[in-house]
């Protein structure tokens, strides 16, 4: 075999590197621009306006699956964020390093990387039959809570811990107690990174349809109660492409989808630059 | 911060008078009822419900999908007020619900409308499906491997369909599977040489609908008994209805309810 | 009254921690309680290497969905691994800053991209194009191809991170005993990185096999073995969304017990990735 000179497998490499990296926005482009194109001449005020005539009909607009979705984030996140923050100022703040923690640490990790079909799964059991609360917004907002839980933690568990040690030590120093330390400096310094994670999961709810799929029942209506049944966004993409065949409604769901999660994922970004330079700024301001 | 305040409440009470005054007209009915299980009866259940709530503006009816065998295990459950099945009642759910056939409906056999077939007996679309037929030129088309698309296990569609064409025979592994009758009407309109078993009420122009033994599939053959694959559509309650469901089922099963089974592609039992 | 306070607040947050851990335990023991019954009735041996899934029949075997899942995880890996890593090594490494600053939202927005959206231009777009090699469209293939899409960004991410916390050191003494750039990645990063490379194979791979609705959208569903990537096939996750819906009885707790075998598997792979990730950070520490 005859050798490739250092020089030569150098260049050969960097094109194959930047082919990768051209080819991974090549992808990107081609799902993004082909949704985009097929369906943002869909979208108008009617569109967003009117709600579906559902059923075999893929006519109409999403204003009803908007409702929904909106009312499944606000549901989901009301009983996520609380929940959410108290078991991560738990690990991060009281809980001792042993081996009990640490194995609450690896219960978080895998509990975050179980299949959104396995919580569905766990859901339709418990909340939709074994709690009659049938397929639901409710059954299907605990089932997201469920799902959305260790990310939660993780991720306000890493903001806390990257608050400075040394502002719990003054606070306590100055005789204040553990709660007030917690809860007058080390919850505002932490603020943008669990405003970070609520944002995280408010995209996840957007996303999430496997575990919806068999817990938040699908009707195109407009939801009366928590007990009324409908469909996401994703779920009415789902609906609407595989039941329906209406091809176009779907790209233009799509379409407003993708626009939707490229507007947090703005978001996010510029949260957590400004976490990052509020907490380069506090470093900075050490003596 | 007052001024604002004063806008919301003034919106938030102008909606409570709203709410009032909505209250205040319409029928004497209220209250809600669920319905869930079969997807070929849930545009059908759409309908009436729509048509029910229109005379009864204060009625909410939550119509929703799932397969027959979640109808019935809902209207068991209690979880839902009226189960839906697109078939008959097995002998051992028979004593656990009161059952209403609402309406009948024939199964098509449909196939992609590029499809030079028209015409299969039931034994041809019986042995496609069970896999001893696996190309088109055995009966009559091109040299084309047929790609058969069915529905899941426990749908009240594929039960009635095994019931009358498969009759004990199994209907084959290589099949592709599909959870609604939405869902396997796209991939029959979708994939060349496929072929697959349809609710009337799903039929349109995006797909092919094939003569069963020389008949086309039509609602007057189906109604006149000569279509051979027709099954009835179920309501069933846990117990004797009573209220609003009563008076649902009713409208349902009246002259009104009935012309729009009939407008919806399916068979009026009166 | 201050006192009353920090340690009732201890309290409040110590349930909030409970209920979490609890939540582990609901998830395991509903899955469990419900598929280990059938597990039993059916047989362990004849639940995992059955070939033959017709609840109808009373057969429960769950082998060509284990297939299908495995072939499509695999495929998605042997397109995703070399885009992956090369998209992280560019990241890390070549990259000037403006090209990076134009790459790392582009592969962050992959990620956000819900699964749905990849199985409607999956459905729309892909499955025609591999119908004209041959078969229906709805395939392995398709599948793999689509889970690519999905992996591509948790296996550029991670390994990006991992090559990004080899320390500096590592980079100079190679560089200035006078190897090239690529000679250093490839004998001295990677190497190095190669823990958290491998946890973020893992973790693709766990994404890959927990992916259901885009799945069901594009693979056919069939309950066959794939014997080409241009065959039909099931996944496990599909298996559950389809039929969960339309059984009961046995069918239904068999469904759980798919869930028991589908959640033996991500906690093999997590288990893996969660020491695979510790392992990398305390060798970077080292």
């Amino acid at each position: 075999m005859p050798r490739i000179s250092p020089k030569t497998s150098e260049r050969l490499a960097k094109i194959l590197l930047w082919g990768a990296g051209f080819l991974t926005v090549l992808i990107l482009a081609a799902i993004v621009i082909y949704v985009l194109v097929n369906g943002v001449s869909e979208i108008n005020w009617e569109f967003l306006t009117t709600p579906p005539i559902g059923g075999l009909s893929g006519e109409g607009g999403i204003s009803t699956i908007i409702v929904t979705t909106v009312y499944l984030i606000l549901i989901t996140i009301f009983i996520l964020t609380p929940v959410g923050i108290g078991a991560a100022i738990y690990l991060s703040e009281y809980a001792q390093d042993n081996i009990l923690t640490n194995f609450i640490r690896y219960a978080v990790e895998t509990l975050a990387g179980v299949p959104s079909i396995i919580y569905g799964l766990f859901g339709y059991a418990l909340f939709v039959s074994a709690l009659y609360l049938g397929h639901s917004l409710i059954a299907g907002a605990l089932t997201l809570v469920c799902l959305l839980l260790p990310t939660m933690i993780r991720t306000t568990e890493e903001a806390l811990r990257a608050v400075p040690q040394e502002y719990r030590e003054a606070s306590l120093a100055l005789g204040a107690t553990r709660w007030q330390t917690i809860w007058h400096v080390a919850l505002p310094a932490a603020l943008p990174g669990i405003a970070t994670a609520i944002i995280l999961s408010t995209g996840r709810v957007i996303e999430e349809t496997a575990c919806l799929y068999v817990t938040l029942g699908g009707s195109a209506a407009m939801p009366r109660s928590i007990l009324s049944g409908g469909r996401t966004l994703a779920l009415h993409v789902y609906y609407l492409a595989m039941d329906t065949m209406a091809f176009d409604k779907a790209m233009a769901t799509a379409a407003v989808l993708i626009i939707i999660i490229v507007i947090i994922n703005l978001f996010t970004n510029w949260l957590s630059q400004r976490f990052r330079s509020a907490y380069t700024a506090m470093e900075e301001g050490r003596p | 911060m007052r001024k604002v305040f004063a806008k919301w409440s003034t919106g938030i009470l102008s909606l409570v008078a709203l709410a009032i005054a909505l209250t205040g007209c319409g029928g004497a009915l209220s209250g809600t009822i669920t319905e869930s299980g079969s997807t070929t009866v849930q545009p059908l259940a759409e309908k009436l419900a729509a048509a029910f709530t229109e005379e009864n503006p204060d009625v909410e009816i939550i119509v929703q999908g799932g397969g027959s065998g979640q109808g019935f295990k809902d209207a068991v459950d209690g979880i839902s007020d009226i189960g839906a099945l697109s078939r008959e009642l097995k002998t051992e759910e028979a004593g656990q619900v009161v059952k209403h056939v609402i309406a009948r409906d024939g199964i098509a056999i449909v196939v992609h409308p590029s499809t030079t077939v028209s015409n299969l007996t039931k034994e041809q679309v019986r042995d496609i499906f069970a896999g001893n037929i696996t190309n088109w030129n055995e009966v009559g088309g091109p040299n084309q491997e047929i790609v058969v698309i069915s529905r899941e296990e426990g749908s009240g569609t594929r039960g009635a369909f095994e019931e009358m064409v498969m009759e004990g025979d199994l209907i084959t592994t290589e099949a592709l599977f599909y959870n609604s009758n939405g869902a396997l009407k796209t991939a029959v309109a979708g994939a060349p040489y496929s072929i697959g078993f349809l609710s009337f009420g799903y039929l349109d122009s995006s797909v092919k609908a094939l003569s069963i033994n020389g008949t086309p599939a039509t609602v007057e053959n189906a109604k006149s008994g000569v279509y051979p694959i027709v099954r009835p559509l179920l309501f069933v309650t846990k117990s004797e209805p009573e209220g609003l469901v009563k008076e649902f089922i009713d409208f349902c099963l009246s002259e009104e309810g009935q012309a729009i089974v009939e407008e919806e592609g399916y068979l009026s039992v009166t | 009254m201050r006192r009353f306070i920090d340690r009732a607040s201890r309290y409040v947050v110590l349930l909030a921690a409970s209920i979490s851990f609890l939540i582990l335990f609901a998830i395991a023991f509903f899955i469990i309680a419900r598929g280990l019954p059938a597990i039993q009735e059916i047989g362990l041996v004849e639940f995992v290497t059955g070939t033959v899934w017709r609840p109808g029949q009373g057969q429960y075997g769950i082998l060509p969905m284990i297939v299908g899942s495995v072939a499509a995880t695999f495929g998605s890996l042997i397109l995703a691994i070399p885009m992956g890593l090369g998209c992280a090594i560019l990241l890390a490494e070549i990259a000037g800053r403006r090209a990076r600053r134009f790459l790392r939202p582009v592969v962050e927005l992959l990620v956000g991209i819900p699964s749905v959206v990849y199985g409607l231009v999956g459905m729309v777009l892909l499955v025609p194009l591999v119908r004209n090699l041959g078969g229906n469209g709805y395939s392995v293939l398709a599948a793999s191809i689509v889970l690519m899409a999905m992996i591509l960004p948790t296996i550029t991410s991670i390994s990006e991170d991992a090559i990004r916390a080899v320390p500096r050191a590592y980079r100079e003494a190679s560089l200035a005993m006078g190897a090239t750039q690529w000679q250093t990645i490839r004998h001295v990063l990677l190497p190095a990185a190669r823990s958290g490379i491998g946890a973020s194979i893992v973790l693709g791979m766990g994404r890959a096999v927990g992916e259901t609705m885009a799945m069901i959208m594009v693979i056919g569903n069939s309950i066959k073995f794939p014997t080409s990537p241009l065959d039909s096939a099931r996944t496990l996750t599909g298996n559950i969304a389809l039929e969960i819906n339309y059984a009961s009885g046995l069918h239904e707790d068999a469904l759980f017990a798919t869930g028991i075998i589908l959640l033996v598997f991500i906690i093999i792979l997590n288990t893996i990735s969660f020491f695979a990730l510790r392992r990398s950070r305390a060798q970077n520490i080292a």
